[in-house]
Formats: structure tokens, sequence, C-alpha cells
């Protein structure tokens, strides 16, 4: 019943960046409905694609994943209302520059997957895992992560001295 | 440093069987900052969360994962069972192993090498967790009704009758909404005035509720629990208080020829009116673009035989500030009209039937007040060209409804009800008289209303004719309806002396600015999203505001009733607790660091970014930072990912969190 699985010389890493209410409960549809799809993605849920800041791709990369996924609800349907829209118009700002710098658009890949479409969730994960692995491994970031040493906190003196004159 | 305890479930074998849990559990154990890890087969069960308590207590954990199934089936359970033995609930979280991991793939060692990695991730992440205390709001125990047809009477009823004090807003002079326009209603045909007026006067009467009629809701701002509303009451020019409603003003008025909308333009009215006689409250209005003394300072003959002087030409619109705990939007319908369309709308008119210039060509609307006894024609069916009785009618189903070559693609779900109806008035009134129907298919589910359908064409001889017009047009004093009859496969042609439009239910006019002032989700023809379809049918996704009638979709009596009964209930549910308690996933400005761009304010959704001043000692303003307000915020977290400082954050997914997923990977 199986299918023999096919042993691959470069198994690409995979992170995707998904809503809570749509993309994150369509991948959990899809395995209630115990689809198959490849094991390379790892999944960070979010409350809204609107949560999701540029800077996350970039550190995924710099972390050595070979492609990102970032998905939501469809246009219209965010739990949130507009999150999405906001995510929509940052992303498409976003890809210019990343192909700007350099950065090959087919490693980053938006998509909508709703709480419905475990299916669509399958599909979306396996095709970016084959076209990555096709791709091979990403190197552009390597360097980068050496030179940025980026955190989320607030960390600079003339933060701390700022807060606490407050 | 952190001492955390990991749980990973077997869940029987659903996640064992593809998942090494003993291997999980060992190699998880050597993170750092990992004090204590374990296999279990149950974990949701009593045995399994007891095993995770007693774990709490003698491990002195400081954090929690378990890796088990989705989150968005357990988090809940465990999140209790860890408050349960003293920790803070948002100190714990779950890893997904089994949706996202064990039930989606088969390979034993890439299943298992993915699982320490998802359980890896969250051991990060939790590390980072903050307590998050439980936020509590208070609940303004008065409700605001927005739209007094007989959704908001009723919604209005319900919640004031359980003592609770409700604000209802109506635009018009009066409330009664299109079912006070009706005539007689189906499925039993009794009058809906004789239904209708007793509620309007109980709702007048009423001591908990409080009458805003010829009014509009200006601005809303608040959060669940405690809206604040302003409300605009356009200048009446009359004195409701004064004012005894004796209608010496209106017999008085020279301005005689005004159409009146509540007739649909079939009768006339004075400039100082009320719109229909049982109107509630009784106190006329002046319409200022019609009257005399507005237009020319002259006149002035309604303040004159004014016995209790109430007539103030001096009156302005006024805006008063309401506070709510809930609102219920019931603002209605409007009739689709086949009028040509400004261009680029979505919804298109019907050049082939002239675009609505043949005047006895009308819509069911109007046909209702025609046969209304109150009615202009005193419940005489009579053209509106020259008052002849039509012999002929002809009613034609589905304009604009399911034609989504006109846009609109969606059932109205009354009319092939309300013209069953049509046909039978007509034929107790023009007793000689014959309608034909055109119709695509007759939908007639409901109690009773299949068998009122058949009694249209059994008893009452309407004539069906399946099939749609393709031409209308007018000839000498007659309207020729071109169309065809699929059933037989043939042309009809029928020389009407009447066409009655069964016209798409829409939403009001203005229906997509009245949701921007709530912040609540419309569909693309302007209907209001409820939260969920079938589960949340009465609730919008905005929390303390709730759906009631066709305002929602398209809806006859009997449902819009049922659903403002049950929004009456939520709200009635919300005002049984004193304080509201909610998830702490919010967002938080750190000030230091905001500099006032408001960025955050422009793309928070439910505006709940507001503006503060900071101020030295001495009160001189610092500068203006941007504050989130924790009940108002829905906790997307938009703002925080369009901050260009990084000053905003939302707890519970911070970017420390984020990053440091990100850096276990
Ligand atoms: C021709 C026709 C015949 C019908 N016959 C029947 C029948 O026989 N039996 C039956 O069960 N159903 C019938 N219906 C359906 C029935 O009319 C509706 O189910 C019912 O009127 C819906 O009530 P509502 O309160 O939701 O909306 P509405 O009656 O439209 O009331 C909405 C109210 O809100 C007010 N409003 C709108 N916007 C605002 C705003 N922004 N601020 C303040 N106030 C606002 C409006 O002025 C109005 O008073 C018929 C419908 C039509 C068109
Ligand atoms: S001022 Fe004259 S025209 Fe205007 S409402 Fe009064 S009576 Fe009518
Ligand atoms: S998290 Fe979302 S809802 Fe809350 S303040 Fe930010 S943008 Fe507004
Ligand atoms: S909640 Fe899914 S995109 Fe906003």
């Amino acid at each position: 019943m199986h299918p023999e699985k096919q042993k691959h010389a470069f198994e690409p890493k995979i992170i995707a960046f998904v809503c809570t209410w749509c993309t994150y409960a369509g991948a959990d549809l899809a395995g209630t409905s115990r689809m198959q799809y490849p094991s390379n993605v790892r999944v960070l849920k979010f409350p809204c694609t609107g949560r999701i800041d540029p800077v996350f791709i970039l550190k995924a990369f710099q972390q050595g994943a070979d492609g990102v996924l970032v998905s939501g609800c469809h246009p219209g349907d965010c739990h949130y209302i507009a999150g999405n829209f906001h995510a929509r118009r940052r992303f498409a700002a976003f890809r210019k520059l990343l192909e700007f710098v350099g950065v090959d658009l087919n490693r980053l890949q938006f998509s909508w997957v709703s709480a419905a479409e475990g299916g669509k969730w399958v599909e979306v994960v396996t095709d970016l895992t084959e076209k990555v692995r096709a791709m091979g491994l990403m190197t552009e970031f390597k360097e980068l992560a050496l030179e940025e040493q980026w955190s989320g906190t607030i960390d600079t003196p003339e933060l701390k001295e700022a807060y606490d004159q407050i | 440093m952190s001492r955390i305890g990991v749980f990973i479930c077997h869940c029987g074998e659903n996640i064992s069987r593809t998942v090494d849990v003993e291997r999980v559990a060992r190699e998880v154990g050597q993170l750092p900052g990992v004090a204590f890890s374990t296999d279990y087969k149950y974990m949701c069960s009593d045995p399994g969360q007891n095993l995770l308590k007693k774990a709490i207590q003698e491990q002195k954990l400081s954090h929690v994962v378990v890796a088990a199934c989705s989150p968005r089936m357990h988090e809940r359970t465990f999140r209790k069972a860890v408050e349960a033995a003293g920790l803070n609930p948002f100190l714990c979280e779950m890893a997904n192993i089994r949706e996202h991991c064990s039930w989606v793939h088969e390979d034993k060692e890439e299943a298992t090498v993915k699982a320490v990695e998802i359980v890896g991730m969250m051991v990060e992440r939790v590390k980072k967790n903050r307590v998050l205390p439980t936020i509590t709001v208070p609940v303004t125990k008065r409700a605001l009704v927005i739209g007094g047809g007989i959704a908001g009477i009723q919604a209005a009823l319900d919640i004031a009758d359980c003592g609770h004090e409700v604000i209802l807003v109506e635009r018009e002079p009066s409330i009664g909404g299109h079912m006070a326009q009706l005539s007689e209603t189906f499925p039993t045909l009794d009058c809906s005035q004789c239904i209708m007026t007793p509620k309007m006067v109980d709702v007048a009467n009423h001591p908990k509720i409080k009458l805003y009629t010829w009014s509009e809701i200006e601005r809303v701002e608040g959060y669940i629990g405690n809206f604040q509303v302003t409300i605009k009451r356009k200048a009446r020019s009359v004195d409701e208080d004064k004012c005894t409603g004796c209608g010496v003003c209106m017999e008085k008025c020279p301005v005689r020829k005004i159409p009146n909308k509540f007739d649909c333009n079939l009768g006339m009215r004075p400039a100082i009116y009320v719109p229909f006689p049982q109107a509630v409250p009784n106190t006329p209005v002046i319409d200022r673009e019609n009257c005399i003394k507005f237009k020319t300072g002259k006149c002035g003959l309604c303040q004159k035989v004014c016995g209790p002087g109430a007539v103030d030409y001096e009156q302005e619109d006024i805006l008063i500030v309401e506070a709510v705990g809930a609102i219920v939007v019931a603002t209605g319908f409007d009739l689709y009209t086949i009028d040509e369309k400004p261009k680029g709308s979505l919804i298109k008119g019907y050049g082939e039937f002239g675009h609505g210039k043949i005047p006895d060509v009308v819509d069911g609307m109007t046909f209702e007040r025609l046969a209304s006894a109150s009615g202009p024609t005193g419940g005489k069916i009579l053209r509106p060209s020259d008052g002849k009785e039509p012999k002929q009618i002809v009613f034609i189903q589905c304009i604009g409804s399911r034609a989504r070559e006109k846009g609109i693609s969606y059932c109205s779900k009354v009319c092939c009800m309300y013209t069953a109806k049509h046909t039978m008035l007509y034929h107790h009134k023009v007793h000689d008289g014959q309608a034909y129907v055109f119709f695509m298919d007759a939908r007639t589910p409901g109690k009773s209303y299949d068998e009122f359908w058949r009694r249209s064409i059994e008893e009452e001889e309407a004539v069906y004719i399946r099939g749609m017009v393709s031409r209308l047009y007018q000839k000498g004093d007659k309207i020729v309806v071109m169309g065809s009859d699929i059933a037989v496969g043939v042309q009809v042609e029928i020389e009407a002396d009447m066409v009655v439009l069964a016209t798409a239910i829409q939403p009001q006019k203005g229906a997509d600015t009245l949701a921007q002032k709530l912040g609540i989700s419309y569909d693309k023809y302007n209907f209001y999203s409820e939260a969920h379809a079938k589960l949340r049918p009465v609730e919008c996704a905005t929390a303390g505001i709730y759906l009631a009638g066709a305002c929602q979709g398209p809806k006859d009596i009997p449902d819009t009733v049922s659903q403002a009964s049950a929004a009456a209930a939520k709200v009635m549910t919300l005002f049984s607790k004193d304080k509201l308690e909610r998830e702490p996933i919010v967002a938080r400005v750190k000030e230091a660091g905001c500099v006032g761009c408001f960025y955050c304010k422009k793309v928070c959704p439910y505006g709940a970014v507001e503006e503060k001043e900071i101020r030295d000692r001495q009160g001189n303003l610092i500068k203006v930072v941007a504050y989130v307000n924790p009940g108002v915020c829905g906790g997307c977290g938009t703002c925080q990912a369009t901050c260009p400082s990084k000053s905003v954050e939302l707890d519970g997914y911070t970017d420390e969190q984020i990053v440091a997923m990100i850096e276990s990977l």
C-alpha cells in the first residue's frame, strides 16, 4: 500500500509561518485526514499573518532554512478582519527587497490555506519542498548571519537609559 | 535558570506508532533548561493530568511543554491543569506532534527526528514565556440596538423585559421598518399592522427602553462590555416632549404634494409629517428641504397652529454619548431597483426592462402598499399611471436574485413566498382578474410554506410559468411581457396591465459605513458576517456585537424574530456577569522606544491604539506615544510587525519567543 520511499541526497529545511485560524487549522485537518507529506517542514504558529515580521523570514534564512512558506487565511477571511491585507502589502514590498539583494524568490512562497483546505496544505508543502530540493542548498544568507546578531530584545544602552528615565 | 518539564504523549498508539516517544523524551531531556522529561500513554486523561501536576510540584518545574495533539485541541486542558498545580497557565505550551507529525508521516526515523525538533522548538519558546495575568473588564449592563424594524424591536423588548436598559436607535422618524409597510403576511395572511403596532407601542411605553428615532450612529468607541456610542439626533424641528401628536400642523401645512417614501411614493404627504398614522413616536418631523419656512423664511403656519408650542425651527442636530456593554445590529434591508447602476458598480440594472422607466412596472413593496387597507388606495389594487384596476397582472420572480450576470448570485429567500401571497391578495381583490407568475423554481421550505404556495395555484388560480422574461415594453396602455415557458418549450407573450417585480433583498444603503464604524466584517454584498456560519450565527467576530434580521442575509419574519431573540439571549448571557475575563494575548507599547509615528494605529483592525501624552513632573509635554487598550485589542499582532521602532509587543507572541523558536531549528 505504501509507495516505496525514495531517499534523496539533499533534504531541504523548510520553515512555515502560519496563522492559527486558517492555515494552522488546515494543517491540523491534513493530519486528522491522515494525508501524507514530506517531513521537511517546521511550522511556527502566529495569531495572524499580520503578526509576521519580514525580519522572521530573514532570520529563518540565516538560520539555514532553504525555503520559507508564509500562509494565512484567504483575503476577506482573516479572523482579525484585515490582518492578512496588511501582511499581503508588507510582503509585496518585502519580496522586491529580497529580489534586490539577490535571493531567488522561488525559495519564498506565500499562499492562502483555509481551515478547510487540508489537501491544499499538503499540496503547497509538497510542492515547495520539491521545488527547493531541486534548487539545492541556500547559501546567500549564511554570510549575513555572521554579520548581524539580531535579537528581539531592547538591549542597546541608549534604549535602556531612555527606559529608566520614564 | 528555568526548570522545564516535558511530557510526551503516546495518544494511545496515534503518536507512538510513528514516533519513538521514549527517544524523544530522552533527547529533549538533554536540552539545557529541561529538568524533567517523560512519556505517557494518554496525557489528557485524568491520570495523565495528575502526572503533570505532581511533576510540577515535586520537580519544582518553572515551565511546561506537553508534546501531544494540536493546541487547538487541548491547550486549554493542559493550561488549566498547570494552573491547578500553581503555575501561571501561560507558562505551558503544546508541541503538536500528532496532527503535524505522526499522522502525516510514515517513516519512523523521519517522524521521530521531526518530533524532537518540534518539541525542542517549543522548549526554547517556553523559556521566554512570561507570566500573563488574566485580564478582567467590567460590563456595562445596557444594550444598544441599531435599527427599529421587527428585528430591532424584538431584540430590544427581550433585553428590556429581562430588566436591562436598552437604547434603540432608528434613523427614520418612526420605528417599524419594512414590516410596518406590509399588507398581510405569509403564511397565515394575518394583517401585518395588527401584529406589528402593539409591539411598537410596547417599545414606546417600556420603562427600560430609551428610543431615539430620526437618529444615527456617529461613532463607536470601546470594546465588549464598555462601548461609548455617539449618536446624532437629527433636528426634528418638533419638540418630542411637548408634542401631543394631535396632527393639526400636518393638516394646516400648505405643502401637500411630497411623495411619501413609506407608501413607495404612491401617496403624498405635507412638509411636516409622520410617515404613517400608527407611527411610533407619533411626533411629526419637518422635512426641511421642502418646507417653505426653511426655503424662504415665510409661512411658519405649523408653529402658529401648534397648541403646545412644540414646533421649533431653531432646533439643531445634537450629539449624545451613551455607554453600553453590548450592541445588536438590526439594520435590515433595502430593495434592489432595476434602474441603471453607476459605472463600476458590482451590481447591474435591467436595460431589457427599460431600467425602471415604465410607471406600471412596480416592485413587491409597492404592491404591498397598494394591497394594504391603510395604504394610499385604501387597499384597492390600482395601477399608478392612471388609477385603473389591472385585469391582467404579471409577477416576475428572481429579479436581481440568483442572476449572476446582474452581479447578485444569492437567493433572496422571501420572494417566492410573497409572490404567492400577492397572487392571493390580488385574486381576493380583483375577482375577474388573472395573475401570471414567471418563476425559475419555487423555493418554499418552511412550516406550512409549500402548502401556502400550492394554494395560490390550486385555489387562487394563479398561472405559474416556468421561465424567465427576456424583455418588457410599453405598448399603448399595456405592457408587453415576452418570455419563455421552458416547461412546455414555447415563447409566451402577455399583454399586461401591470407588472410586479420580486426584486432582490439587499443590505440597506450605507451598511458598509456603519460596519466600519462598528469594526465588524461584511461580505461583498455588504451583508454583515456572523462569526461562524453554523455555530455562531448571531455573533460578530468582534466581541460584544450581535446581529439580527435581514442585515445579516435575506430572511422572513419568523427567522428574523428568532434571530433577534437569540441575539438578545447572547446579550443577556454577557450581562449575567459583572466582569468579563479575556485571554491576555494583547499588545503592549514599550513607551521608551515609541516614536509616536502611529503606524500601529493605522493598521490596527480594532481601533485599539490610542494616543497617550507623556509629561514630566512639571506637566510639560515630553512626547505623545501609542497606548493599546487591552479591552479592545483583538490580539492579531499586526501593530507589532508594522512598528518601525519595535516598540509594541504582543504578549504571548513576542519577537524574543519567535526568534528563539527559529534559532532552535
Ligand atoms: C415585498 C415584501 C413582502 C414581504 N412579505 C413578507 C411576509 O408576508 N411574511 C414574512 O415573514 N416576511 C415578509 N417579508 C420579509 C420581511 O419584510 C423581513 O423579514 C423583515 O422586514 C426583516 O426585518 P428587519 O428588522 O431585519 O429589517 P427592516 O424591516 O428592514 O428594518 C430595519 C430598520 O433599521 C433601520 N435602519 C437601517 N439602517 C439604519 C442605521 N444605519 N441606523 C439606524 N437605523 C437604521 C431602518 O430604517 C429600518 O427601520 C417581505 C419582504 C418584502 C420585500
Ligand atoms: S413651516 Fe410651513 S411648510 Fe414648513 S412645515 Fe410648517 S407649515 Fe409646513
Ligand atoms: S495586536 Fe492587533 S488588535 Fe491588538 S493593538 Fe495590535 S493591531 Fe490592534
Ligand atoms: S487570522 Fe489568518 S490571516 Fe489573519
